[in-house]
């Protein structure tokens, strides 16, 4: 058995001739196909790695339970009428902090080896990123869907109907792809997992929590207003929030649009920057 | 097309410099490797290797100098460099929690197959580093030398005009590691020029056509391994002894024919000495048999990298003469 194994295991000579002098080079992939590829990595690994998928189903199932029946009470008086306030908030907050992983994952092939092989492609090199960012999206949409569906068994109920609701999930997937941007260059600056996961959690916690999305900022102390009404997260959730319950104003949406351009602006250029030239 | 690509030159690099906060990683690194051979970078930890072939592969760019490949500039024309090379990192380069065909189609595509080319690729591949039974595996379930082996195989999808290979067998057992030879000698027969880098001398002699010795990034020596060798001009006789008994008579006679220094081993039985001419270890051996000295074994080594290493950076001859002093 083992002999028999062995011998399997030789590199065959007369096969390994062929295969490299069989070897013709192909024209290079357009970007639209390497972007493509560089996606269905990205499947393939949660495909191995289904643990990934954690973050986007049960995150949002704990986080909506948890905080919907811890705040309800106090907050609003009652858990109903408080879910119809906290869930676009909780929404975004939940996909914005799911955002942090793409930050670990370009991270870790940068540790590893893989990033250095990539980057000796023939190949339009930012689709590496684009890639995996299409995948991110994919991921953050079964995130909102398991949100609003668990939602909607507690008792949501959006005003704005399917069309407010279809808005508002597409503003957030837009925003998070903006600021994927700024996880990917932290990912490439960092030197390990933990540094980054550290500096994303600190930029991260006070913009998700100092914002509107547990309370009607009217209730805060003016010097926290005014970082709560210039906050990213609280811009998103009141355009969230006005979508859903069809209150909407094309200042709120504008705005949406406005910060994520801000976002994909700097960071998108300083990514490819880095990833370009990176040590 | 330019002069430069009609040179039989795959590498040209001058005053290769890259420095690391205050630290010169590479320092002043000129190459000359010709088309087809194999180019061995020879180093201890440290030394400079990496960087330097981070530089050439277009990964980093260097602060001083320049380097050409295949007659494209590094920096300048990074992407025709890029459509020429293939490199294989000193660490795993490829993605660990993917099967190894997954991987080998993933870079068949990303090199412009089709997806049934990428495929057939794969397969052919693994079929010829002999992976085929581990293809549908994830590879952090595979061997080092498997690893390795799938890790080549993910360079040369498309074979390249240059590969470079990154201590392609340290940590390897010897089974491993002559597979990764015959990989290497394969590729070079087809007429791909193969830089690679090690700790082991052993590895630069069987492979490599010419070698740099390079150390805290300066190139020490380079030419043919024969040259090295016989620049260091020592290799370390090792004898050993039917009897322990016979040791100090037979260290006496080892000093006299070699005028050297003779080192006990841990083993009673067994001495070591530098020899700087095989001819002398001959001798050494004749006059053991004349005192009447039995040896069970003896062996006449190749310089170990350390001694070669030594004795170009000029400090085995101080220790010796520390040595020598302490004795007399
Ligand atoms: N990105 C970096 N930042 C700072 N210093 C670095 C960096 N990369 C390498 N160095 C330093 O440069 C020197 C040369 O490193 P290099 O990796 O080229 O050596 P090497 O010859 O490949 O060694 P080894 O055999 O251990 O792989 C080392 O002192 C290393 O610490
Ligand atoms: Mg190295």
């Amino acid at each position: 058995m083992d002999a028999v194994n062995d011998d399997r295991q030789q590199v065959r000579d007369e096969h390994l001739r062929e295969a490299v002098a069989s070897s013709e080079r192909p024209k290079p992939p357009n970007a639209f196909s390497s972007c493509m590829t560089f996606g269905s990595r990205s499947l393939l690994r949660i495909k191995h790695i289904p643990e990934q998928l954690f973050d986007v189903t049960v995150f949002p199932i704990i986080f909506l339970l948890m905080f919907t029946y811890l705040f309800g009470g106090a907050i609003a008086g009652s858990t109903a009428e408080y879910l119809q306030f906290l869930l676009p908030g909780i929404l975004v907050m939940t996909v914005a902090q799911i955002t942090m992983y793409t930050g670990l994952d370009i991270n870790n092939d940068i540790r590893k080896g893989i990033f250095d092989r990539f980057r000796t492609l023939p190949v339009w090199l930012p689709s590496a990123l684009v890639g995996s960012l299409l995948v991110d999206t994919v991921r953050y949409t079964g995130a909102s869907a398991v949100m609003l569906g668990l939602g909607y068994i507690l008792g949501f109920r959006a005003d704005g109907g399917l069309l407010g609701v279809l808005g508002a999930v597409a503003i957030v997937l837009f925003f998070s792809f903006s600021i994927s941007w700024v996880w990917t260059t932290l990912g490439i600056i960092m030197r390990s997992d933990k540094s980054l996961m550290m500096a994303s959690f600190m930029v991260m916690f006070p913009l998700t929590f100092v914002s509107n999305v547990f309370v009607d900022p009217d209730t805060l102390p003016g010097w926290l207003q005014s970082f709560v009404d210039v906050n990213p997260i609280s811009i998103l959730v009141d355009a969230v929030r006005g979508l859903m319950h069809g209150h909407a104003t094309a200042d709120q949406i504008i705005w949406v649009f406005i910060v994520s351009g801000i976002f994909i602006v700097i960071f998108a250029p300083l990514t490819m920057y880095l990833y370009r030239n990176k040590k | 097309m330019s002069q430069n690509e009609l040179s039989d030159l795959a590498i040209e690099a001058k005053g290769l410099v890259k420095v690391f906060g205050k630290h010169r990683a590479v320092d002043g690194v000129d190459l000359q490797i010709k088309k087809g051979t194999v180019y061995g970078f020879l180093g201890p930890n440290g030394a400079g290797k990496t960087t330097t072939i981070r530089m050439l592969a277009t990964l980093l760019n260097p602060d001083g100098g320049e380097a050409c490949i295949f007659g494209h500039d590094t920096v300048k024309e990074a992407a025709e460099v890029r459509s020429r090379i293939s490199l294989t990192g000193q660490y795993a380069s490829i993605d660990e929690d993917l099967t190894g065909t997954e991987n080998l189609v993933l870079m068949g595509r990303l090199m412009g197959y089709t997806r049934n080319q990428a495929k057939a690729r794969a397969a052919e591949l693994l079929h010829a580093f002999g992976l085929e039974d581990a293809a549908k595996r994830q590879v952090k379930k595979y061997s080092g030398g498997m690893r390795r082996r799938i890790d080549i195989a993910a360079s040369i999808v498309v074979t390249p005009e240059l590969l470079f290979l990154d201590e392609p067998t340290t940590g390897l057992d010897p089974r491993s590691r002559n597979q990764v030879w015959d990989i290497v000698r394969t590729l070079v027969g087809t007429g791909t020029t193969v830089l690679l880098t090690t700790q082991y001398l052993e590895e630069a002699d069987q492979l490599a056509d010419r070698i740099a010795v390079i150390n805290e990034g300066k190139i020490i020596a380079e030419g043919t391994s024969g040259e090295l060798k016989a620049s260091v001009g020592t290799g370390t006789l090792t004898i050993r002894l039917a009897d322990p008994a016979d040791r100090e008579k037979a260290r006496g006679v080892v000093e006299q024919v070699l005028y050297g220094q003779v080192h006990d081993s841990a083993d009673a039985t067994v001495l070591t000495a530098n020899v700087t001419n095989p001819s002398l270890a001959a001798e050494v051996l004749g006059e053991l048999g004349r005192e009447g000295i039995e040896l069970s074994d003896f062996s006449l080594g190749q310089p170990s990298l350390d001694e070669v290493f030594l004795t170009l950076t000029g400090e085995p001859a101080k220790e010796q003469e520390n040595k020598k002093e302490v004795q007399g």
